[in-house]
């Protein structure tokens, strides 16, 4: 296990100068490690459809590929977008923070506690490049091979649980978020 | 439709007795979109759009993206056009039904302008008294209750450009907007 911070600074330190789009608790613990024009806080967000929005970012701007950070439960909550990243062939990483719950409504399990193999998941939708770490001391050893190369990519994660966690504010307004991305991107 | 402030009537693109009413063919939605300036279409087909998959599929400068759920495909939709892309979704309005929290975030939300196609099953039968299917009776007012504007666009008597003549009145608009396809 890692904590979702720990996870974070590893993936900080590989990110080059991809865009890193992240949902639920981790967009509430990455502005803290980054908040450049890349970074792009899914807040407010429709569960489950940040790794969509990200796909759209990688097909419209194939240049400089883009990394989703995404919780367990949006995952199971949005199992296609498996599927569709394997279909449509980007530079996408998507990785899964998984934890085993619903860190924002108040720790409940989700329904693949403890049982549903993401990776499984991933190769069986069709992802030819799928990584697992179970602790900081593997993520750290193989972030950069996996974060590396070309995507799609599918990273899973296991992280520690934090009970009872509000729901992270956005760094900034949406149409902010928008407009710098944007600019950044050079659209 | 009147009294109603969401549904608009077709903007005229088409004369109808110029004998082009007809074309609402694969091609000639290709063409209408290539010509539009979209740049992809984001869709799960029902077996009316599906019609159009060979050449939504084959035509330079227009790329089919495939997704699983139509709330997916909004947000890769949300995606492509925060990304500078030019995207148009396209679903059966089943899809709309299923797709109601993505649509709320990425139109109101994220204020993106996004358009969608929907083709709206049985709605002819609908009209004529033969079927018990229930689309066409929520059809419209799950768009008024997301305040989404629409046209109907019957390709009867409508054509691919009259399609995207309701598209290039919402882009100018600004906002996103929604073509209802009577099938």
């Amino acid at each position: 296990m890692m904590t979702a911070r720990e996870a974070l600074e590893v993936l900080a330190a590989h990110r080059g100068k991809r865009v890193v789009v992240t949902t639920m608790s981790a967009a509430g613990v990455w502005p803290a490690l980054s908040d450049t024009s890349l970074d792009f806080a899914y807040l407010p967000s429709s569960m489950g459809q940040g790794p969509s929005l990200a796909l759209g970012l990688a097909l419209a701007c194939p240049k400089p590929g883009v990394i989703v950070v995404n919780g367990d439960g949006c995952t199971l909550m949005n199992a296609g977008c498996l599927a569709t990243l394997a279909s449509n062939p980007a530079d996408i990483w998507l990785i899964i923070f998984d934890n085993g719950h619903y860190e924002v409504t108040g720790g409940q399990p989700t329904a693949g506690s403890g049982h549903t193999d993401f990776a499984a998941l991933a190769r069986g939708a069709g992802i030819a490049r799928v990584y697992t770490f179970p602790d900081r001391a593997t993520w750290t050893a193989g972030a950069g091979e996996a974060l590396g190369g070309i995507g799609p990519v599918v990273i899973w994660l296991q992280i520690e649980a934090r009970m009872g966690q509000a729901t992270p504010a956005p760094p900034r307004p949406m149409a902010e978020q928008i407009a710098r991305l944007r600019q950044a991107l050079g659209v | 439709m009147s009294g109603n402030p969401t549904a608009r009537a077709v903007p005229q693109a088409t004369d109808p007795s110029s004998g082009t009413v007809s074309l609402f063919d694969g091609p000639a939605v290709a063409s209408a979109l290539r010509l539009a300036g979209v740049t992809h279409v984001v869709w799960v087909p029902d077996s009316a759009l599906g019609r159009w998959d060979a050449a939504l599929s084959t035509t330079p400068g227009l790329t089919l993206v495939r997704v699983c759920r139509e709330g997916e495909a909004i947000g890769v939709a949300a995606g492509l056009h925060i990304g500078g892309a030019r995207p148009l979704v396209m679903m059966q309005c089943t899809g709309l039904f299923e797709a109601g929290d993505s649509l709320r975030n990425a139109v109101h939300d994220l204020k993106l302008p996004l358009f969608f196609l929907i083709g709206v099953r049985s709605w002819y039968a609908h009209k004529e008294g033969r079927t018990c299917d229930t689309c066409p009776v929520f059809t419209e007012p799950i768009l008024r209750a997301w305040n989404i504007p629409y046209t109907v666009i019957d390709p009867k008597q409508h054509s691919a450009a009259d399609m995207m003549a309701c598209y290039n009145a919402a882009r100018a608009s600004g906002n996103a907007a929604a073509a209802l396809l009577a099938e």
